[in-house]
């Protein structure tokens, strides 16, 4: 127990600023941003190209001629490079949360700009997603396994992998102990 | 007959979701910090990285199908019920395969967090 705490100490101590930093928020508001508004085009594009039928699968790949697909395509690969980025970085479970906060960006542009009527439901579901968004950005964005901060998939050892699972709490200990604050220092 | 196609569709887009996100997860703990890597050895060897890592090919090829079912679904299925469902589906199933495939320590805070977006995700969509 005290060994497999050493390293997570060690490896928490590693070169990186677990806190995340501006640059980082804004890569999280990359994949919101890009994430609806490639969506909300593909969506619309889609609409005007019409039901595609199971007998002709293969016309679906002709719907890229529709401008609105191929611009939605356009930046849903944008949001994959800034997704892509985020995951370099943070755990899957941190990730995912932004990408709902997108569906909450959708709602107020249509409440506030394209003037549409939301009804309590929906109120409740920005509501829901927001605190839950809150939740994760509040926790620590990566869990510290110390064989997937070594850059080549070759020096990755096993044993690292079970200090993982039979120390799980010892992260949180390495973690305070360096910011010298119980929980969430970096909110 | 269109309800088990409809269901079908989420169920697809669910799977191919999921598989994509938890490889790509891997690959990029794989591969690095981009920001970092990219840094030490420039944006050629740092995309040349990701596009060695199989993985990473993997999950482009999953994430490719997911998006080709939902492509196909959102064309015929009903929206309000395929995009909702496929999207609040894939966060609560992420979380799972995360913890067990991926390792993530995913505590009751995500555990949480999960659940409350997945409820947003149906009431405001749906």
């Amino acid at each position: 127990m005290v060994n497999s705490f050493e390293i997570q100490l060690q490896a928490g101590a590693a070169p990186f600023d677990f806190p995340v930093n501006f640059r980082k928020y804004l890569v999280l508001a990359g994949v919101t941003v890009f994430a609806v508004a490639g969506d909300s085009m593909l969506s619309h594009g889609m609409k005007q190209v019409g039901a595609v039928s199971i007998h002709h699968l293969q016309s679906v790949i002709f719907a890229v001629v529709n401008p609105w697909v191929a611009m939605g395509i356009l930046l849903l690969l944008v949001f994959f490079a800034t997704y892509t980025n985020a995951l370099s970085w943070a755990d899957l479970t941190y990730v995912m949360p932004a990408t709902a906060l997108g569906y909450v960006l959708l709602a107020l542009v249509a409440r506030f700009v394209l003037h549409e009527h939301i009804g309590p439901m929906r109120w409740i579901g920005i509501v829901l997603i927001t605190s839950g968004v809150g939740f994760v950005a509040g926790g620590p964005a990566l869990t510290e396994h110390p064989p997937t901060r070594s850059h080549t998939e070759a020096d990755e050892p096993a044993d690292g992998v079970q200090v993982m699972r039979t120390a799980p709490k010892a992260p949180l200990l390495a973690k305070n102990a360096r910011n010298g604050a119980p929980g969430g220092a970096e909110v | 007959m269109r309800h088990v196609y409809t269901w079908s569709a989420i169920l697809v887009i669910v799977f191919a979701s999921v598989v994509g996100d938890v490889l790509l997860s891997h690959a990029m703990k794989q591969v690095g910090d981009v920001g970092d890597l990219r840094r030490r050895v420039g944006l050629a060897s740092m995309i040349a990285r990701m596009l060695s890592n199989p993985n990473f090919l993997l999950a482009v090829a999953s994430m490719a199908a997911a998006f080709f079912s939902l492509l196909f679904a959102l064309s015929w299925g009903d929206v309000s019920l395929v995009a909702p469902a496929a999207a609040s589906l894939t966060f609560i199933a992420n979380a799972v395969a995360a913890k067990i495939f991926l390792h993530e320590r995913v505590d009751r805070r995500r555990w949480i967090a999960a659940s409350l977006v997945a409820a947003g995700v149906a009431l405001l969509a749906g």
